[in-house]
Parts: C-alpha cells; sequence; structure tokens
C-alpha cells in the first residue's frame, strides 16, 4: 500500500511532515494539542473539537481499535459522544494500523477514511506541542504532497460546504456551535417526575447519559432556543465548540432565566460555564493554548477538596469580572484560572472541566448528583 | 499542612538486597529522608545493608548498621526516642518489623507515632482473608476459591463463578489433580479424580490468559486521590509482575477500562485508608471489562519505583511528605517547579521494563517463570514507539542480546518444542517468539500459545519484518534513508543493521562493520534527538534534565552547552549478581564530588530501582542504554571535558578500549592501562616482568594441551571456559574424570573459545586491596581479609575490615606489590587487587582499574570516602593523603552476603568460585566477634537456641569444626552430626547425636529432624566435588532453605559464627550509631 506524503503547515510557516493514515483531502483549522493518553475515539467524536485540528501528544495511537458506531433506542450513540467525528483533521506520531481489542469492530484508519478525516502519522507531536505552547493555537493546513486525492469526491456535498470555509477567516469569527448544535428539540426518558432543559450547544453525549442515568427527562433544545417558555425543573448548559462571544442568543435566554421569578437550578459544563458567566454579566477571554487533557487539577474554592478532571477548553471565564453575587466554585491548581463558578445563593453552578468524562477521570461526576439533588 | 509536633522521625531500610526486594527500597528510602530533611526534622534510619545511598553522610542524622529486626528496632527506639516513624520506605522488611512492632505495644510504649498509612489498615491488605472481606464491603471483586466437599457443590461453584474454572485438590502437594475445566462435563470428569486424592476441592474463577495491570495510587489525609501511572504486563496473568515486561502506560486499553480501574483503585485506597502511598494489581478480562483485585500494596514497591522513573513523579518523596501532614496540594511538581504534585503526570512516551534474570549463575535451578520472583534486577527502556522501547530494554539487560533480532540464534529441534516454549514462560521466552516468527509462526498461532495481547505481538513482527526487509539489502551503500530510519525508529541498534545486512563477512571485524553503519547513517543525517520526561506531556516547560534519545523526532528539548565543565559518569546498568547498589553509591558519590567542584554532573544509566537515576542528582540524567552506540551519541551531543568510567563496575569498563579509539575523554587510568589489567597475557607478562608471582595459568586450546599443563601444576585447578554451554561459567576439577565430564558437556574448547586453565589454591587467605591512587601513586587504601578460604567468590565471602588475622609482614608485602603495579599502570583512580595468601607467600588473583564491590564498605567503616578522593584525582584537583592516624581505629566491619536461594527452587545453595549472592550487608561492632554477629543477624542468620547439625565432608574441614563443636557441646547444645562427622566428633568424645538420611535404617531421620524444626542451625559443607554424598547433603541444605533454618555451607565462617555466639550473647551487642563509633 502506498503511503501518500501530507504535511501540516502552520499559520506561521512550520511545516511538519508526515504520512498520511485518513482522507485524503486538504483541510485546514485551529490545530490544538490535547494530553490524554487514551480515548481517541471519544474525543474524535467530541463536538468541542469542531473546528480543530487535533494533535495528540501520546504517540502510540490506534492500538485498540474503534468500536461499532452504534445507535441505543433513545438516539445516543453506543460508544462515541455524538454521532459523528468533529475535528477537521487528526495529528499523531505513531499510528498502530493494526489494532487488537474484544470490542473493536474497525481500525482507525478505516473509520477516518469513512468519515472524511485527514489524517497524518510520523510527526514529532512533542515539538509541534512546544511550539504551540510558546506560540498560542495557531491555524494550520493540511497539505498533501500530490493534488491527486485518490478519495476526492467532488459531488459530495458536506465537503463542498466545509471546502468553502477554507476560503473563510480564521477559526475565531465562525460561529460554531451552530454548526454542531441540534435542529430541533429532542427528547430523552419522556414522561420522568422531573424535566431539564438541557441547552444544545454541541453536547456530549455522556452528559445525557448521565442525567437520564438519574431518572429526568431531558429535552435536548437548539443553543439559541428560547427554553423560558417551556415547562421545566432545571436548565443544563452543555459543552460547545469554539467563542462563546458568538453565541449571544444563548447568553441573552440564560440571563432571562436567571432573572426569572421561579428559581430553577442550573448546572453548566464546559461552553455552559462560559455561557454563565456572560449572563451573570461576566467576561471570557481566550487561553493561550487552552486545556486540553485528562490530569487537569482542580481545587474546590475554600475547601482542601481536590479533583482531577477532564477538560478541553480553549476559553475561561475571568473571575474578576464577575458580580459579587457569583464566586469562583473551582480554580485550576497548575495556572490559577477559573474552574467554575457558583452563585451565593441560588441553586446556579458550573464548571469549566468535564464531570462527565468520557473520556478521561471520572472524580467529579458527584455534581450530576448534586444537581439533581437540587431539583 | 505539616504535624508541628515531628522533631525527629525513624526511618527503617530493608537491608540487603535480595530477590523480590532489591535497590529501589534504597531509592525509596533515600527520597523519604531528602523530604524529612526538607522540613528540618532530625532523621534516624536503621539499615545493615552499607553500600546503599541512603547510608551515607548528608542523609540522614544517625545511622544505624543493625539487623531490622523488632529487638535491634525497639533498642533504638529506646535510645533515640523519635517521634514518629516511616515503615512503608524499606520494602516488606520494614513493613513486617513495623507490623510486629505494633503488636507488641512497643510504639505505644514509647509514644511514636507510625506517620502515613495506619498499621492496622497494612495488616488489612496482607491478610489474606481481611483483605478479601474488605474489598467484599465495596462490592470490589477479589481472586476467591470456593471450598467444596462433593461434586455436587463443585459444579455448583463453578457456576455461580462462570467457566473455564480451575479445580484444585485442597492438600495435594505439586498440583496433583488440578486443572482446568471449559465446561460441566470437563469439570465432573476432573471432580471425581481430584475426589480421590483429596476429600475438598478448591473451585476458582480461571483467569488464564488475562491481562495484568497495575495501578500507583496516592492520597493525602484530606482524601485527595490520584493515580500516577497504570502499567500493563507483557505477559498474562500466572507470571510474578516482578518477572514480567512491564508497559507504562497501558496500550491496549480503552478509556473506559481506564478510567474503571483507575475509580477502583481510588475507591480501594480510600476504604482501605492509606495515606501515602499503594499499588493495586489487577486482572482484566481480554474479552469484557470484568476484572478481579490481584492485590494491593500498601507501601512503596518496586512498581512505585518504577513508576516514579517512568513518570517523573517523584512517589517516595510526595508520600514521605504525606505522612507528615501535608495535602497533595500544598506540594510542588518537582519536574516544573510551577504546577501542584496533585496531578496525575501525562506520558508523550512509552516506557518498558524488562527483568533481568541470571539464573545461569545457580545450579539446578528451574528456569520456569510462575507466581514467584526469580529476577535479581531490572531495566528500564524509554521510547517513542514500543518497538523501539522493547530493542533497547532487551539491549539494557546487558545479557549479550542486541535486541529483539540478530541475536545468537536458539536451537529448536522441533516445532513442539517451540511450542512448549512459548506455552510455558521461561525467561528466553521472548527471544522464542523472535524464533517462531523466524520460522513462519503466525500471530495468530503465537497468540494462542502464549495468550500475549495481538497488538503487542503485532509490535515485535513489525520488528521482524524490518529486520527481513534489511537482510534483503545487498550492501550499505544500497541501504536507503528510508528504511534505516525505519530501522533505527523500530529502535534497532547499527549492530543489528550490521548483521541483518551481513556486514561482518567483508569487515575484519564486526567492531569495525558497526562503525560503519554509523558513519553512512550520520552522512544521511540520521540521529537520535534529545527528548525530555516533563509529567505533563509538553504543556509546561521542564525545568529538570530527565532525558531520553529516540529517533522518532525531529528536535531535541536541551542543547547541552558545550563549555568544557561538563563530566559524565557512566552508571552501572542493571542490578545482576556480582553488579549491584555498591556501583550505584560510586556513581552518585562522582556526581556529588563532580557538581561539588563547579562542573556539571551527567548520569547515564538504564536501571530503575537506583539513586542515581533521580534527576535532581545531577544536573543531566540520560535514562537510556550503556551501550557503546548510546553512550557515543550522547558523547557526540554533550562532548564533555571528560568521562568517568571507573565508578560503574564493569559495565562501563568493557567499554574503555572502544570509546577510546572514538577519542573520548576518558578520565583517570587510560583505557591503555586498563587493557593491560583485564588482558590476562598482558597482565601476567607485567606480573613476571616486576617479578610478582601470580598462581600458575594457562590459556588453551584443545584437551591434550590443558591435560598436559596440569601434569605441570597439579590438581585442583580452577577451569574457566570462554565459551559455556550451559551452566556454570568456572569450575573446580580435582581429577582428570571430572575435568573430562566438565569440559564435554558444559564447555567447547577450540582455537576460537579457549579455555583458561589455572591452578586452584587449597587452604589459603584471600585478602583484598582497594585504593586509590593518583599517577600511580598510592593516595588512600584499604586491606580487607576473607574469613572464608579461597574458592569462595570475593562477593559471595564474608569480609573484615581492618583485616584481623594477618602477619604484619603480610600486609607489608600486599602494600608494596600494590605499590609496584600501582605504579606500572600508572594507576590515576580507583582500583582493586585481590591476593592469595598462605603464609607469607603472596600471589596476585586479579586486578581492576576500577572502583570495586566493597568501595562502599570500606569508604564508610574507614570513614575516608575513596570515590571522593579518585573523582577529584581524575578531575584534576589537588588531593592529600589521608593522615596515618585515620587508617587506626577501634572497631572492625564485617561484610556479610545475602543470598536468595529460598526463591531459587531447586538449585543447590552452596557457594563456589561462581558469585550466586544478591546482596550484602556491612556491620560495625567493637570487636570482631560483635560485628559478625551483626552481619550474620542481619542477612537472616538466627542464634540457634538447642540444637545444630553439622556435617562435613572434607577432613580439615571436619577439623576446624572441632573446636566450634566443643563450644557448643559446653554451652548446652545438642549438636546432630552426618556420618563422618560424627565418628570425628566421637573420636574426640564431644557428645553428638547421628542423623539418618531416609533411606539409610536407624533413626533419627534428618529430613524429619527438620521438619519438626527440631534443628535450628545446619552447618553443611560440601567438598570441593563429592559425587557421592552431594545429593543427600543436597538434600539436607534445601530443606533447610525450604523450611527458613538458618544454613551455612563453609566452615570458616561456620567456625567464626559459632565462636561469635558462643562468646557474646545478642544482647550484649553494642548499639552504637555510626557517628558514635570513633
Amino acid at each position: 500500500m502506498k503511503q501518500s506524503k501530507v504535511t501540516l503547515q502552520l499559520d506561521n510557516g512550520q511545516c511538519f511532515h508526515g504520512t498520511s493514515f485518513g482522507y485524503e483531502a486538504p483541510t485546514e483549522g485551529e490545530v490544538v494539542f490535547n494530553t490524554a493518553m487514551s480515548g481517541y475515539p471519544e474525543s474524535l467524536t467530541d463536538p468541542s473539537y469542531a473546528g480543530q485540528i487535533l494533535v495528540l501528544t501520546y504517540p502510540l495511537i490506534g492500538n485498540y481499535g474503534v468500536p461499532d458506531f452504534t445507535f441505543e433506542p433513545d438516539g445516543l450513540a453506543t460508544n462515541m459522544e455524538s454521532d459523528k467525528i468533529h475535528v477537521k483533521a487528526l495529528v499523531v506520531s505513531s499510528y498502530s494500523g493494526e489494532y487488537s481489542h474484544w470490542n473493536a469492530k474497525e481500525s482507525l484508519a478505516d473509520w477516518l477514511k469513512r468519515e472524511h478525516i485527514p489524517a497524518i502519522t510520523g510527526v514529532d507531536t512533542r515539538e509541534l506541542t512546544k511550539i504551540l505552547r510558546e506560540h498560542g493555537v495557531m491555524m494550520g493546513k493540511i497539505i498533501f504532497d500530490d493534488d491527486n486525492y485518490k478519495n476526492q469526491d467532488t459531488t459530495d456535498e458536506s465537503d463542498d460546504t466545509s471546502r468553502k470555509e477554507y476560503h473563510k477567516s480564521s477559526y475565531e469569527s465562525v460561529n460554531w456551535v451552530n454548526q454542531v448544535s441540534c435542529q430541533q428539540p429532542i427528547y430523552y426518558n419522556k414522561g420522568a417526575d422531573k424535566k431539564i432543559v438541557l441547552l444544545d450547544c454541541g453536547v456530549k453525549h455522556n452528559i445525557i447519559r448521565n442525567l437520564i442515568k438519574r431518572g429526568v427527562e431531558v429535552m435536548r433544545v437548539p443553543w439559541d432556543y428560547d427554553f423560558n417558555d417551556l415547562q421545566f425543573d432545571g436548565l443544563f448548559l452543555s459543552n460547545g465548540p469554539g467563542d462563546p462571544n458568538t453565541c449571544d442568543a444563548a447568553v441573552q435566554n440564560i440571563r432571562k432565566f436567571l432573572n426569572s421569578q421561579r428559581v430553577r437550578p442550573l448546572m453548566g459544563i464546559c461552553m455552559g460555564n462560559q455561557l454563565l458567566a456572560k449572563a451573570a454579566g461576566g467576561e471570557v477571554y481566550k487561553l493561550p493554548y487552552g486545556h486540553r487533557s485528562h490530569n487537569q487539577p482542580v481545587r474546590m474554592e475554600g475547601s482542601t477538596r481536590c479533583f482531577i478532571t477532564s477538560q478541553n477548553h480553549g476559553y475561561a471565564v475571568d473571575p474578576n469580572t464577575l458580580p459579587s453575587e457569583w464566586k469562583p466554585y473551582f480554580t485550576n491548581m497548575n495556572d490559577g484560572s477559573n474552574e467554575g463558578i457558583r452563585h451565593i445563593s441560588k441553586p446556579w453552578f458550573s464548571a469549566q472541566f468535564h464531570p462527565e468524562a468520557a473520556s478521561g477521570p471520572t472524580d467529579t461526576e458527584f455534581l450530576f448528583d448534586d444537581f439533581i439533588s437540587l431539583l | 499542612m505539616k504535624q508541628v509536633n515531628l522533631k525527629k522521625v525513624l526511618v527503617l531500610g530493608s537491608g540487603a538486597l535480595k530477590i523480590g526486594e532489591a535497590g529501589e527500597f534504597d531509592y525509596s528510602g533515600s527520597q523519604a529522608l531528602k523530604a524529612l530533611r526538607e522540613e528540618g526534622i532530625e532523621t534516624v534510619l536503621i539499615n545493615p545493608n552499607i553500600a546503599t545511598v541512603q547510608t551515607s553522610e548528608g542523609i540522614a542524622d544517625h545511622i544505624y548498621f543493625l539487623p531490622v529486626e523488632p529487638s535491634f528496632v525497639e533498642k533504638i527506639i529506646n535510645k533515640e526516642r523519635p517521634d514518629g516513624i516511616l515503615l512503608s520506605f524499606g520494602g516488606q522488611t520494614a513493613l513486617n518489623c513495623g507490623v510486629e512492632l505494633y503488636r507488641k505495644g512497643v510504639f505505644e510504649k514509647y509514644g511514636v507515632e507510625v506517620l502515613g498509612t495506619p498499621v492496622q489498615a497494612i495488616i488489612d491488605t496482607e491478610d489474606r482473608e481481611l483483605f478479601v472481606e474488605k474489598l467484599a464491603q465495596i462490592d470490589v471483586k477479589t481472586i476467591s476459591s470456593e471450598a467444596c466437599c462433593s461434586i455436587d457443590e463443585a459444579v455448583a461453584a463453578a457456576r455461580e463463578l462462570g467457566y473455564p474454572v480451575i479445580l484444585r485438590a485442597a492438600y495435594a502437594l505439586g498440583g496433583l489433580g488440578s486443572g482446568f475445566c471449559d465446561n460441566e462435563e470437563e469439570l465432573k470428569e476432573l471432580a471425581e479424580k481430584a475426589f480421590s486424592y483429596s476429600p475438598q476441592v478448591l473451585v476458582e474463577k480461571s483467569l488464564r490468559g488475562w491481562k495484568e495491570i497495575e495501578y500507583e495510587v496516592v492520597r493525602d489525609r484530606y482524601d485527595n486521590c490520584i493515580t500516577v501511572c497504570n502499567m500493563e504486563n507483557f505477559d498474562p496473568l500466572g507470571i510474578h509482575t516482578g518477572e514480567s515486561i512491564v508497559i507504562a502506560p497501558s496500550q491496549t486499553l480503552t478509556n473506559s477500562e481506564y478510567h474503571k480501574l483507575r475509580e477502583l483503585a481510588i475507591k480501594i485506597i480510600r476504604h482501605i485508608g492509606i495515606v501515602g502511598e499503594c499499588n493495586v494489581q489487577y486482572a482484566l478480562d481480554p474479552n469484557s471489562e470484568d476484572y478481579r483485585v490481584i492485590e494491593v500494596n500498601a507501601r512503596l514497591s518496586r512498581s512505585s519505583a518504577l513508576a516514579s522513573k517512568a513518570t517523573g513523579y517523584p512517589l517516595a518523596f510526595v508520600a514521605a511528605k504525606l505522612g507528615l501532614g501535608y495535602g497533595l496540594f500544598e506540594l510542588t511538581n518537582s519536574i516544573t517547579k510551577t504546577t501542584s504534585a496533585f496531578f496525575e503526570p501525562a506520558l508523550d512516551y512509552v516506557v518498558c521494563k524488562m527483568p533481568l534474570w541470571d539464573l545461569s549463575k545457580f545450579r539446578g535451578v528451574d528456569h520456569q517463570l510462575g507466581s514467584s520472583m526469580k529476577s535479581v534486577g531490572e531495566v528500564m527502556a524509554i521510547g517513542r514507539t514500543f518497538e523501539e522501547a522493547l530493542q533497547k530494554s532487551l539491549r539494557m539487560i546487558g545479557q549479550g542480546m542486541h535486541g529483539f533480532t540478530d541475536n545468537k540464534d536458539i536451537p529448536v529441534s522441533s516445532e513442539k518444542e517451540l511450542d512448549e516454549a512459548l506455552q510455558s514462560p521461561t525467561d528466553k521466552r521472548i527471544f522464542f517468539i523472535a524464533k517462531a516468527m523466524k520460522m513462519g509462526y503466525t500471530i495468530d498461532k503465537i497468540h494462542s500459545l502464549t495468550k500475549i495481547d495481538r497488538w503487542l505481538l503485532q509490535r515485535l513482527y513489525n520488528i521482524h519484518n524490518t529486520d527481513r526487509e534489511l537482510s534483503h539489502v545487498p550492501s550499505l551503500k544500497q541501504l536507503s534513508g528510508e528504511l534505516l530510519l525505519k530501522a533505527k525508529k523500530q529502535g534497532f541498534s547499527d549492530f543489528q543493521i550490521a548483521r541483518a545486512l551481513h556486514l561482518e563477512k567483508n569487515c575484519s571485524s564486526m567492531d569495525k562493520a558497526v562503525l560503519q553503519v554509523r558513519a553512512r547513517r550520520k552522512q544521511l543525517g540520521i540521529v537520535p534527538y534529545i527528548k525530555q520526561i516533563d509529567t505533563l506531556a509538553a504543556e509546561y516547560p521542564a525545568q529538570t534534565n530527565y532525558l531520553y534519545l529516540t529517533y522518532s523526532a525531529m528536535a531535541s528539548d536541551i542543547k547541552p552547552t558545550h563549555d568544557n565543565k561538563t563530566i559524565v559518569v557512566l552508571g552501572s546498568g542493571p542490578y545482576r549478581i556480582g553488579s549491584s547498589v555498591e556501583f550505584d553509591w560510586c556513581g552518585v558519590q562522582a556526581l556529588k564530588t563532580i557538581r561539588d567542584n563547579g562542573y556539571s554532573g551527567v548520569m547515564i544509566n538504564c536501571n530503575p530501582e537506583t539513586v542515581s537515576t533521580d534527576y535532581d542528582m545531577c544536573d543531566r540524567l540520560y535514562f537510556d542504554e550503556l551501550t557503546f552506540e548510546r553512550v557515543l551519541d550522547i558523547m557526540e551531543a554533550e562532548q564533555p571535558k571528560g568521562v568517568i568510567i571507573s565508578t560503574g563496575g564493569q559495565t562501563p569498563n568493557n567499554l574503555a578500549v572502544k570509546l577510546d579509539e572514538q577519542n573520548v575523554p576518558i578520565l583517570g587510568t587510560t583505557a591503555h592501562s586498563i587493557d593491560n589489567a583485564e588482558d590476562r597475557d598482558k597482565f601476567s607478562a607485567m606480573l613476571d616482568r616486576i617479578g610478582v608471582d601470580q598462581p600458575q595459568w594457562s590459556a588453551l586450546t584443545s584437551k591434550e594441551a590443558i591435560h598436559e599443563f596440569i601434569e605441570k601444576v597439579g590438581y585442583p585447578v580452577l577451569v574457566r571456559p570462554s565459551y559455556v554451554l550451559s551452566g556454570a561459567a568456572m569450575n573446580v576439577c580435582t581429577t582428570p574424570e571430572e575435568l573430562d565430564h566438565f569440559l564435554n558437556l558444559a564447555a567447547q574448547v577450540s582455537k576460537e573459545h579457549p579455555v583458561i586453565v589455572s591452578k586452584f589454591m587449597v587452604n589459603t587467605k584471600e585478602v583484598e586491596m582497594d585504593a586509590v591512587a593518583d599517577k600511580g601513586e598510592i593516595i588512600a587504601y584499604a586491606i580487607s581479609e576473607h574469613v572464608e578460604f579461597a574458592g569462595v567468590h570475593s562477593g559471595d565471602a564474608t569480609i573484615m575490615f581492618p583485616a584481623q588475622k594477618l602477619y604484619v609482614e603480610t600486609v607489608r608485602r600486599i602494600k608494596k606489590i600494590s605499590g609496584q603495579i600501582a605504579r606500572e599502570l600508572n594507576i590515576s583512580g580507583p582500583f582493586n587487587i585481590q591476593f592469595l595468601a598462605r603464609d607469607n607467600e603472596i600471589k596476585v588473583i586479579e586486578c581492576n582499574l576500577r572502583a570495586s564491590r566493597s568501595f562502599p564498605f570500606v569508604s564508610k567503616v574507614l570513614k575516608i570516602n575513596l570515590i571522593d578522593i579518585a573523582t577529584r584525582i581524575m578531575l584534576g584537583l589537588e588531593v592529600q593523603k589521608p593522615h596515618k592516624s585515620l587508617f587506626d581505629f577501634d572497631y572492625v566491619g564485617v561484610k556479610a552476603s545475602q543470598f536468595s536461594f529460598n526463591r531459587l527452587h531447586n538449585t543447590d545453595p552452596v557457594l563456589g568460585v561462581d558469585m550466586s549472592s544478591t546482596g550484602e550487608v556491612g556491620c560495625i561492632g567493637q570487636d570482631a566477634a560483635s560485628a559478625l554477629l551483626k552481619a550474620m543477624l542481619s542477612v537472616g542468620m538466627r542464634i540457634p537456641q538447642q540444637s545444630v547439625l553439622l556435617s562435613a565432608g572434607d577432613p580439615k574441614d571436619k577439623a576446624s569444626l572441632l573446636e566450634p563443636a566443643r563450644l557448643l557441646h559446653h554451652k548446652g547444645f545438642k549438636i546432630y552430626a552426618t556420618k563422618g562427622t560424627s565418628a570425628f566428633l566421637n573420636a574426640y568424645k564431644i557428645p553428638n547425636t547421628q542423623i539418618y538420611m531416609d533411606h539409610e535404617p536407624g533413626e533419627p531421620k534428618v529430613l524429619q529432624l527438620l521438619r519438626d524444626k527440631k534443628i535450628d542451625l545446619v552447618v553443611s559443607v560440601p567438598k570441593i566435588v563429592d559425587n557421592e554424598n552431594i545429593d543427600n547433603g543436597y538434600k539436607v541444605r534445601r530443606l533447610a532453605v525450604d523450611l527458613n533454618i538458618p544454613l551455612v555451607t563453609n566452615s570458616r565462617l561456620a567456625s567464626a559464627f559459632i565462636n561469635a555466639f558462643c562468646s557474646i550473647s545478642v544482647d550484649e551487642l553494642d548499639i552504637l550509631s555510626w557517628e558514635e563509633l570513633k
């Protein structure tokens, strides 16, 4: 089998050469790195990676293959975090074509090809990561050395739209949430006692699994949906990709919820933390290279309780901009950045990290219990 | 926060290195002491292992070279009155001792607080029943067996457990009636048989082929938990983790499996209540997410040392701080120095641990691997592909392997034999896998025989394929850069490439062929890059230089400054018989002197059990191979001012000439001189030239020539083949028949493989000279004496320093000869000479122009650091001869050897010309007897209470036991003796009881006496070779070892030991710390 040469070119002109193991078509995106050592199927299907080229620092990828991409009767993926791969491209150091696992159905390469996602192996991902660390994240292009992409199918519609995007400017001006959110409300566990509105900014399926596991009905609504008119007991703000500043409609709706006479519990995750902060009056800024890993330490403010968390975000809440009735809930123990906020008297809190894990450590799953107990 | 009331803390060490408890506890103890010292806490350390780094100056405040044993520890507690004690840094030895002291109420009595994990938590994990019960409380599954008394019960139990199951007959030795059952039919059949042997059978879920996974977990007193590392065993369940090839992080686990086991580990550590560190071992079903907990170690362990080195997370240091009351959030990551210690390392490389077995050193030992440990050491390799890490590790163990391929062929007579070798694991299995691939076995077939995960086998297959690809390349010129780079990324050495290309055919030597590959490689720009281990996969910059080399890279993380201030020290590699913690001490001392004098110290080593591979011991640590190729790579990157090769034992010493040829600046004694000492012909000629005597010897290439030579010198002779077929490499032969037998069976004699035969001296003392010289002039020295006569390897011998029973004339002549040799070889640095002395006749046996095994022992007894002096000399700094009075002191040091025969089933626990001890202790006493007694107790001997068995084959050995026997009798001991010895004692009117073997008529039967614990000490001294009685003697010795009854196999040592315990009692022994000895 011929292995095509492929290059990742960063915005600053630096090039990383490797061989292709995915779909062979050029693409571009914001280049970000993740230091997790396991969980590539979960990461690839995490909608928060929309628009990004994902670099994995752990060098050996593909070892355990990819499980069957099946769905449960309620529409949730059996093994994945959404219904498709969201990353623009994957960059690894050493891809294992041969895999071994009882749960594997196909190789990572076959899956990537099927979903039209380019991938490079043979890159010094440590060197690349150091550059991103020093410079901050930047845009990058995947370039194939010869222009005869053998998998190219010009009639493919989705390809066509994504190709148009290449000519738009960078990652930041795009409302990625709009691209990954559901179009219509979707109901799960219908008829349960308590009803939760889940604002879908690009929700990971494990958040939904964690909610319905706790016996509540979930109404998953599009990111810009005005849920305030619905009958519900609690509001859940999901994770999502991109810049929270592009999601004004969501911020307005959340603010309406906060100002409502009827105080109902609220929990947010990741993008949800940022949208809540904005709705409360705070500000959000872009981190130089974000937090994407399974080993981020956070400490619950005012306590000796610390947790290892799974994270995937490029933006953070500036806790100094929050009004006085809002306090930091968690803080990152490495860089001191905000990891969650809470209201001093009302049942509203959010986490910048991922209590639903998948992939990553499960230390903070108790936050779902906390939320449910407030209903 | 730290507890304020702690001013003085006692730390228990692990004693001598033994199989299952080795150098890793020097590392963890040193880290704990470092953590305590940082807090300003006064420290007391008990550890008789004098060669360790932790027992060096500046680490602990008060050091006791005494047994880690409750009665001694209590006396020290009584004397020192510490506020707290750390039990989990000295392995099982310290833990067991701690539990016993706790049960006796000693801690309560003296108000000593056990820091870190409470003793009850330790007991809960150590007691199997409590452990199973404890984990059942939180619904965690353990491996349990159901006892059944009928076939119906067995069927019901199996249904409950799920097939396949293992059925074992209870109370049946040797696995009689045991087996696997895949279904009910098989179970019924087997159960029927089993019930014919035994009234009860045990039904257990079969976990054959399950993966073995470990997690290292840390918890602070605020209940914050992290898992620092997980590891996956290459070999499936059934092989002790110490015997397994281990990979970190796990390679074949999905996110769901990884985090399920992680979550369980945290649940377990919380429930047990560990404060500090523990290790959780799992069995994981390869076909589902089903699991079992195998065990929990509530202490620092071999695995935790490995995890520390694999991740850069200082587990022992952090565990000690947690024991003092800190929370994880109050500590910082010691690699980045900016981020928190509460985090889980992210690796961007893969680590492979390879065990090292030295089984060829033991006679009759079983090579089968199983649930008990036999390996004596290990290495750790770091790479960015699994292939690279694995091949590195196979070279690192230094057993003549070049990687996975291109080794000496293993002969296999049939497929059946190969299948068996794959099915039942031995120390050579990985090479049988290579062989199977060469013979065309598919991955599926190898998997079905070995149950090793297919992903791992596929990595090996990649190496195999690349090797085949290389072998089809007609010449080096035609080797493409692409293929060469691929091979290097998969960890191929230049040697492997040269061999795969058959380059030696057109070259005068393999060495030249290797250099050709190197030249071609560099010409193509294919060189390794230096990467940092930073715990966070480059997310944050690292402040430390913990480094490895890899070909899967395009840039280096660091650029060494070529400021002519860098000194590289080569480490000693894996611990093995003959090279152990003592060389780690030497390396660490050299680094210290280098850095104290304003130079940058660089260490190269690959042994995760060492202190020298702690990244804060040096300015740059290369955790990499000590092979010629890799050392040269590092030299090219570092361009150091100089390299020290004389503090790491034989491994770096062997590189001297080759490195010198590449113009590597070797400090101290020249490579030329080293060669003159190592080359027997050259050394011998030199001794003749300066008029120094040596035992007669000759290198011979035919059997006729050997017999001719022996006619001149007479038997016995020592025979050393250069090519060993099987068994031990050296042998003493006393008759022509024995010689022929040995040469036919064990050795090859030919022009290519000469055999060295030397006159073997009996009843001769062995004396050692450890010294340091500067440009040929001796600056400092230590003369010590073996208790045993020559014939016991110097590494196994009991050594007294200063020598107690040498004639003044002998000492004078030894000093003179040493001076002559030092001058002749123009020695600058450490060296060691071994002498034979009978009357005043002195002969030189060998000379090593490097630090020897006894350097830490003599340095600590002398209180003059010989390595410090040697390093200063090698750096060209001024040194002064220590004042003569310093060589005159009023106490005696005794170094005794630790054997691990109990771990090595079937091997005969006798001492010979080849070394077999795994460790040593060094104790100091006010006289020879008290020092010897302390040392013997430290290596596990116990003072007999009632009875002693004496058995000596040789008349001279019988004679030397006469006085000790008389003493024993006067002290009221009952003496048992074998036939000859009994007759001998009767002739001297010493009452004794003759014992009999089972097949002999007469009572009492010796084996039964041993089993009934009626004998407290066995002295069984075999003749050098005694085929008739060797079998009886073997049975007695072996049973004594298996029943943990003290055994001495040398008459001189037995005599010294008996004299010692008959002349002073244990209670009279002084309890003095090192600094109190003046």
